[in-house]
């Protein structure tokens, strides 16, 4: 479902003297349908890079990734765009607030923009938002004014809102407590179940060892 | 997905005697995408905003649209009447200036409703109607509607203008600052209007700014020009994420972060 081959990167940053900062060479990893792959090594290895790679966020200097049959590397912005919207998910580190948009909203949209009425995907955010905890006065809210743990579990909620055959978690449990961290893991699960390839950074060991069917360390795809 | 670029655009250039006011510009824009055109003062993005909606004459180049009836047509090459039915039907131009874009003698529900009328429309009751109707969805209230622009606020003017274009159900809108020169809530207001519209009607849109921040809002594609030329492009949150470019990466870290 995954397939990352001899994915290079490096970073010309051309207003600070032109610095080249290379921080990936020859890296590689699959990741079959139900799998969870952990990106693990650290900090400033590259897991995040690799991870927004894959995503399409960052481009890729060198190499070739797969999605769901569709090549990431070289995409036309529809193809990545499509992808995004229909078979790949990414639930990053931070939620990007937009104001004024309501956490119901910023739930359901994924759902939305693949077609569910309007019902069905506010009825699937109500459950999500539910079982993340998310007090019912705060769903016409905007998360702008959220705390950081409610940011991000409305930011989880959206990330599994659309049932995504691939999908890319980073740090998702970063800013939990114990209950809303064993609920995360339970989502995660749940989407292996149903045959989602999933790519995790969790720098929790435990949380690693729950989810996790194998490790890639990143470190060793350094220049 | 479709198999026809809705638009396709081909070595588009303007000069303005020595001056370069957009050199080679090419693209392309599928149905449903909306395609964000920045750059600096100078960069030749309303030059090329004006050159795709048949405004200003350009010196070369293509600008080839799928028509509804006739498949790609080159809008270039159209005689005048037919370009100006395709500015009153398929295509919608939102001016930075709602002044300009709409006829401050007349009211509201009449700037709404010579659109229709303007492409066929007859039944009095239907088009105060479908007036009514969009004054709703740009949120101005329907007590206005007899009201002339001239006594709306320029946040109205311009949600006014919007409703006035999009009445007649376009394929392709251009948008030149929508946001500019409004106070920041207005905006903000007008940006997410903008988005639901663009979303709900399945437009496909190329909107010029200068504001980083309403690209990343509105626009899923983004094209990067510095004097005359497209220095980059790709991907809206690529280019702001990962910008290769030395100007590109100037201008993403030039911008406050609040």
């Amino acid at each position: 479902m995954i397939e990352v081959e001899g994915v290079a990167k490096s970073f010309t940053l051309h207003n600070q003297g032109g610095a080249v900062i290379a921080v990936l060479e020859g890296a590689g990893l699959r990741v079959a349908p139900g799998e969870c792959v952990a990106l693990t090594g650290a900090s400033g290895c590259g897991k995040s890079t690799l991870m927004r790679m894959i995503y399409g966020n960052y481009l890729a200097e060198r190499g070739s990734i797969l999605v769901a049959g569709v090549e990431v590397a070289g995409a036309e912005p529809r193809v990545i765009l499509a992808l995004r919207r229909e078979r790949l998910g990414y639930v990053s580190q931070f939620l990007r607030v937009v104001p004024r948009v309501p956490a119901l909203e910023v739930v359901a949209e994924p759902c939305l923009a693949v077609g569910m009425g309007r019902d069905a995907a506010e009825t699937r955010a109500r459950a999500l938002l539910t079982r993340l905890r998310i007090p019912e006065t705060l769903w016409g809210l905007s998360p702008l004014t959220f705390s950081g743990g409610e940011q991000q579990r409305v930011n989880i909620a959206r990330g599994f809102a659309h049932e995504y055959p691939a999908m890319l978690l980073d740090e998702p449990t970063a800013s939990l407590d114990e209950a809303n961290r064993d609920t995360v893991l339970e989502l995660i699960g749940e989407a292996k179940g149903r045959g989602a390839a999933i790519v995790g950074i969790f720098h929790d060991r435990a949380v690693r060892a729950r989810v996790a069917d194998r490790e890639v360390d990143v470190s060793c795809f350094a220049p | 997905m479709s198999e026809v670029p809705l638009l396709q655009v081909s070595g588009l250039s303007k000069s303005y005697g020595g001056r370069i006011g957009c050199a080679g510009v090419s693209f392309d824009l599928w149905p449903g995408e909306v395609l964000g055109v920045v750059g600096e003062s100078g960069s030749g993005k309303t030059t090329l905003l004006n050159c795709l909606a048949g405004l200003l004459a350009p010196d070369a180049g293509r600008v080839v649209y799928d028509t509804r009836a006739g498949g790609p047509r080159d809008t270039l090459a159209m005689a005048e009447p037919e370009r100006r039915m395709l500015m009153r039907t398929d295509w919608a131009l939102v001016h930075q200036n709602p002044r300009d874009g709409l006829r401050m003698g007349v009211s509201a529900g009449a700037n709404v409703g010579e659109r229709l009328m303007a492409v066929g429309a007859r039944h009095y009751g239907r088009i105060r109607g479908a007036a009514l109707d969009w004054l709703e969805r740009v949120e101005i209230a329907a007590d206005r509607i007899d009201d002339r622009p001239s006594a709306f606020s320029s946040g109205m003017q311009q949600r006014l203008q919007i409703a006035r274009n999009l009445v007649t159900g376009p394929r392709l809108v251009f948008m030149d600052e929508p946001t500019g020169g409004l106070d920041v809530s207005v905006q903000a207001r007008l940006l997410d209007l903008i988005r639901g519209l663009v979303r709900e009607l399945g437009l496909s849109a190329v909107i010029v700014t200068h504001d980083l921040a309403v690209v990343r809002l509105l626009a899923g594609r983004l094209l990067v020009m510095k004097e005359g030329y497209v220095i980059e492009a790709g991907l809206t949150d690529q280019v702001l994420d990962d910008p290769q470019h030395p100007y590109t990466q100037l201008l993403v870290s030039s911008v406050l972060q609040v």
